[in-house]
């Protein structure tokens, strides 16, 4: 365990202390992994997302809420730029995700990739290279992206398969999986990016109502590790369980941010109480 | 003497024929399989200005039968300066025309393959170019197996049409034994058996690489 820790620790140290170099440049952003500003995002002429703030704290687990349509996942995605916002900017650990500072034009493919290289993300419907075993799932982005050597990628593997009981497996493909465990497995492919942010859309809406726990129970146990996460989810009690805060989209609005105790016992909104009502 | 023996007799020559058709089929074919991958990469981007050139490009080639084409490197070429040797001319032709087939079918293949995986490449830091090579061409190979075997067969039966521009190709060999000591019978099985033996070996690596695919769940192509 001590020696994973070592592992996970010295890359990002260093990413730290480069971030802390900028910070003084876009001011001090260091206490806050993601940060989002006025971000509006439209399909078609039609908004989707309006003036959306966030600040993700390291450590801090924050759940998305909000009915379907909302703009939950069009959020997500815009952190990690799937989708390119129209305005606002985002930031990653204080640096910004899609637009170069400099020449404020669009970042390069190379630049990009390297940001992105920072958050992962877990699917909907878990997204694994069906070609690739699960360790090979796992290793792919480290090696081929983070350039790591293979000894070293493999035994950082196997510990994050180990964390999501996925090691026995590590030479089976994907089509033999059920969901639940092809999900654990994309859980440990986006640990294994030692990420400074984890990005869970909707986790467990593509599982068996059985398998739905297996997978909560590991994200549970992540947040209780420090991970910092940005969970969408329809899952209420969990929501309530692992936050540290939560937020409610509303047709493209953020309309409310809170401490789960609060946002769930004292909703400010007559929205959100209908929200919470039809819940249950 | 038996026709059998004037056959065996000319092995040298059935045997530089076999290495030619050989050389000329496996340089064209990796060229061929180069160039479909390169054109289907280049067309990854939605946005890309080659999307109309190269589309018809495959479009042209698809309709060309493939002896037209040659006729047209070799014959029609020098009247605009451009004299190509037989052997050039031929690998020219086969690397365009299988180029632009090889194209079509990773086409065809790439746009079954999930959006969900390729955005968990780009999610994971990958850039386009190293998501193609590593996780795109992998899958398009594994899946398009049994129609790349195809082509490649169509390939070897071209190489065959090259002997009409000069290539001393196996079929040039079989034509001119058969038109030395007239065993045109003879002289055709003993180059058939040729070719059957390069299809074989093509076959089995075709099969090889479908347990590959097996392995993997992909055989619901
Ligand atoms: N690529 C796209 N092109 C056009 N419209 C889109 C696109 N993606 C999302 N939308 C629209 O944007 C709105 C917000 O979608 P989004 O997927 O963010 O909602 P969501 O809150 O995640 O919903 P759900 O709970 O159903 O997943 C929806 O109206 C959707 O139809
Ligand atoms: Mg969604």
């Amino acid at each position: 365990m001590s020696n994973i820790a070592s592992n996970v620790s010295m890359p990002s140290t260093e990413a730290s202390a480069d971030n802390k170099a900028t910070d003084h440049a876009v001011g001090n952003r260091s206490d806050h992994v993601v940060e989002v500003r006025r971000l509006s995002k439209s399909f078609d002429e039609v908004e989707v997302l309006r003036d959306i703030d966030l600040e993700v704290s390291s450590g801090d687990v924050v759940t998305i809420l909000g009915s379907s349509g909302s703009g939950k996942s069009t959020l997500l995605r815009c952190i990690n730029w799937l989708e390119k916002p129209d305005r606002g900017t985002i930031h990653i650990s204080g640096q910004r995700i899609g637009i170069d500072e400099n020449s404020r034009k669009p970042m390069s493919q190379k630049a990009l990739a390297k940001m992105r290289a920072k958050t992962a993300m877990v699917f909907q419907s878990f997204n694994l290279w069906p070609h690739l075993t699960v360790l090979n799932n796992v290793t792919e982005a480290p090696i081929h992206v983070q350039g790591k050597k293979r000894e070293e990628a493999e035994a950082l593997a196997l510990s994050f398969l180990e964390k999501v009981g996925m090691a026995h497996k590590r030479d089976a493909y994907p089509f033999t999986l059920s969901g639940g465990q092809k999900q654990r497995v994309a859980i440990a492919r986006a640990l294994a990016m030692q990420p400074e942010v984890i990005l869970f859309d909707e986790p467990t809406s593509a599982l068996d109502p059985e398998l739905v726990g297996e997978v909560l129970g590991v994200i549970k146990s992540l947040s209780a590790e420090g991970y910092t996460m940005v969970i969408v989810t329809h899952e209420m009690d969990f929501a309530r369980a692992v936050s540290d805060q939560v937020v409610f989209l509303e047709k493209g609005l953020l309309i409310e941010k809170a401490d789960p105790e609060t946002f769930f016992t004292q909703p400010k909104t007559d929205r959100v109480k209908r929200f919470l009502e039809k819940q249950h | 003497m038996t026709n059998w023996d004037i056959v065996w007799d000319s092995r040298d020559l059935l045997w530089q024929g076999f290495l030619n058709t050989l050389s000329l089929f496996s340089v064209a074919i990796a060229l061929a399989f180069l160039l479909g991958c390169l054109i289907v990469y280049r067309l990854e981007d939605p946005k890309t200005r080659w999307r109309l050139p190269l589309r018809s490009f495959i479009d042209i080639m698809r309709m060309l039968p493939f002896l037209v084409l040659v006729y047209l490197l070799y014959y029609g070429l020098p009247s605009a300066g451009i004299r190509l040797e037989a052997w050039w001319a031929g690998l020219i032709g086969l690397t365009f025309y299988h180029g632009a087939y090889f194209a079509e079918i990773l086409r065809g293949c790439r746009v079954t393959l999930s959006n969900g995986q390729i955005e968990a490449a780009y999610a994971h830091g990958f850039t386009p170019s190293r998501m193609f090579i590593r996780l795109i061409l992998p899958q398009l190979m594994i899946q398009a197996r049994p129609l790349i075997g195809n082509q490649l067969v169509y390939a070897l039966k071209d190489t065959a049409f090259l002997f009409i521009i000069t290539v001393k190709d196996l079929t040039w060999a079989a034509n001119s034994i058969s038109a030395t000591y007239f065993v045109p019978t003879e002289a055709f099985v003993a180059v058939i058996g040729f070719y059957w033996l390069i299809s074989l070996v093509m076959e089995m690596a075709i099969r090889y690489a479908g347990r590959f695919g097996h392995k993997r769940g992909f055989d619901h192509v």
